[in-house]
């Protein structure tokens, strides 16, 4: 008989891969989002219960749909039974005659249920945070306390986000069904953007110690791929995927043993992960066949994809990095991507050309307490050999890193300069 | 982690060239396939034809001794694999699971080694040269 550790890792198991079918499915014949994914995490805690002790049933999840609809009923009859109410009842019984338990409902459906999740999860109506942890939880499978630890949050704040979430759903009376036509595309980019917070909400950890933090980079790529499997015509779906492996390629490099970030230039490239590369490069190719070459996910794809193709650093094709950055800057104009451009024309052009071309950004509103600045200038000027002008720079940048490591690196340029090394 | 679902089909070792899987089986597969592809799980996958149709090549004698299918000598043959992408082999497992495999059909399920997996000996070695997989 195995543990109770191996049926509590199958239970967790069949619920990553049972959760958004389960959802899914329960959103749309309840017509309630709020309330399917209140039963479902019922029938998750009754599996916890029940199956330790009574073995997996055979199909779990036509279990779980069938637990999960027992209670919705109950909870319905509770409820005043208001006409509404009275109809939904009736429709969630004769659901479930009809169905038999069964989840395995055509496939196109599914597919359909899947989408409209992924819509109503990434809804405009939520805030950023709200719409990553619904997303988390209803299509990733994962519970509250590992989206917490993920975000090195109280379980009690993810709890809440979730909680309040379905409530602004409900009061807004967001329908569980596909968007208009006409709201097709922002709707997407809005999903697309939830998947890539997510992905660089991991990406960004340098600690290494939390081991949620890349299990939220996998999370990111799984999200991408599932909407890639449904919206496969659209390139911007490709080249956040293209995007996202090629970025995780450079995980184990850009890091040292201590967690201090190294930078891309001293990075040992042999431990890129070439999976990672060739997927990547593969969806950045699928992307631009599909006439997506001036998205932004795409550009910055391509990007990425110039130092993924560079097997030094020196190799780096800087004049087709600036070409990216200005097509780049012309579709989705940010002071981030002016600041990337000007690093890219003083890698092409020398350090000189590099100043002239920050020198514009001196002004930018947005600029002003962005440490990647005078980091940037620093490193310029260090090169002209303007050293007490670098130095001063980098001890700006320091001051305004909001990352410990980050500081330190800066102090220690700092530093450098003074001893003149 | 990435997980190889190997799919060994019973009798599969003395298939005759170019046998093929019935249509019904692919359209139940298809379905399947799919699933992996909604869940994001699915890095790639294919059907292998029958060992009739290939070789064996042992090294047994240090150099390359050919021996064309079938093999006699083998019970268990691959007919096909999944590259999955999922959190721990119990998801893996769960997967396998699901496979609307036949009754004589076997799956096994391996964790892809990577990089990251290996003592710091043999990662030398491998970045050493290069990296041309």
């Amino acid at each position: 008989m195995p543990g109770t550790n191996d049926i509590r890792r199958r239970i967790e198991a069949v619920w990553r891969i049972e959760a958004p079918r389960l959802i899914g499915s329960l959103a749309r014949s309840l017509r309630d989002f709020g309330l399917a994914e209140e039963v479902a995490q019922d029938a998750l805690v009754a599996a916890l219960e029940t199956w330790p002790l009574k073995g997996v049933p055979e199909r779990p999840g036509a279990w779980l749909l069938t637990t999960a609809r027992r209670r919705a009923i109950d909870i319905l009859r509770h409820a005043t039974l208001t006409t509404r109410k009275h109809e939904l009842l009736e429709h969630v019984m004769s659901d479930a005659l009809q169905a038999g338990g069964d989840p395995t409902h055509a496939d196109d459906e599914f597919g359909d249920d899947l989408l409209r999740l992924i819509f109503i999860a990434c809804h405009p109506v939520l805030s950023t945070d709200a719409r990553v942890a619904l997303t988390l939880r209803v299509l990733g499978g994962l519970t509250t306390p590992e989206i917490a630890r993920a975000f090195l949050v109280p379980e009690a704040t993810i709890a809440q986000r979730i909680v309040r979430a379905k409530k602004t759903l409900a009061d807004k009376q967001v329908p569980f069904e596909l968007p208009p036509t006409a709201e097709l595309g922002p709707r997407l980019a809005s999903a697309l953007e939830v998947v890539y917070l997510i992905f660089n909400e991991g990406y960004a950890a340098t600690s290494g110690e939390d081991w949620m933090r890349p299990l939220l980079c996998a999370q990111a790529l799984r999200l991408g791929r599932t909407i890639m499997s449904l919206a496969a015509a659209e390139p911007e779906v490709h080249g956040l995927i293209a995007l996202m492996e090629l970025q995780a390629s450079r995980f184990a490099a850009r890091v040292d043993g201590t967690g201090r970030p190294i930078l891309l230039a001293v990075q040992d490239r042999s431990r890129w992960d070439a999976g990672c590369i060739r997927r990547g490069l593969a969806a950045l190719a699928r992307a631009e066949e599909l006439g997506g070459a001036d998205g932004p996910y795409v550009l910055q794809a391509a990007l990425a994809a110039c130092h993924a193709r560079a097997e030094q650093y020196e190799a780096t094709d800087w004049a087709r990095i600036v070409a990216l950055y200005t097509r780049l800057a012309s579709v989705a104009p940010s002071p981030v991507v002016e600041l990337n451009r000007a690093v890219a024309v003083a890698m092409r052009d020398g350090p000189q050309a590099g100043l002239d071309a920050l020198a514009t950004l001196a002004d930018e509103p947005k600029m002003v307490g962005y440490h990647l600045l005078p980091g940037v200038r620093g490193d310029l000027l260090e090169r002209l050999g303007r050293l007490d002008e670098a130095r001063a720079e980098f001890e700006q940048a320091a001051a305004l890193a909001g990352n410990a490591r980050e500081r330190e690196f800066l102090l220690e340029r700092a530093a450098g300069l003074r001893r003149g090394d | 982690m990435r997980f190889m679902m190997l799919m060994i089909p019973g009798g599969y070792d003395q298939a005759a060239p170019g046998t093929m899987p019935d249509p019904e089986a692919v359209r139940r597969m298809m379905a399947y396939n799919r699933e992996l592809q909604h869940a994001g799980v699915l890095l790639g996958c294919d059907g292998l034809h029958p060992p009739s149709m290939g070789a064996r090549i042992h090294f047994d004698e240090g150099q390359g001794r050919v021996v064309d299918g079938p093999f006699t000598e083998a019970r268990e043959v691959l007919g096909g694999y999944w590259m999955i992408d999922v959190g721990s082999l119990a998801e893996a497992i769960e997967w396998a699971r699901r496979c609307p495999a036949g009754a004589n059909e076997v799956i096994e399920v391996r964790q892809v080694q990577e990089l990251a997996d290996f003592p710091p000996e043999v990662r030398a070695a491998v970045t050493d040269g290069g990296s041309p997989c």
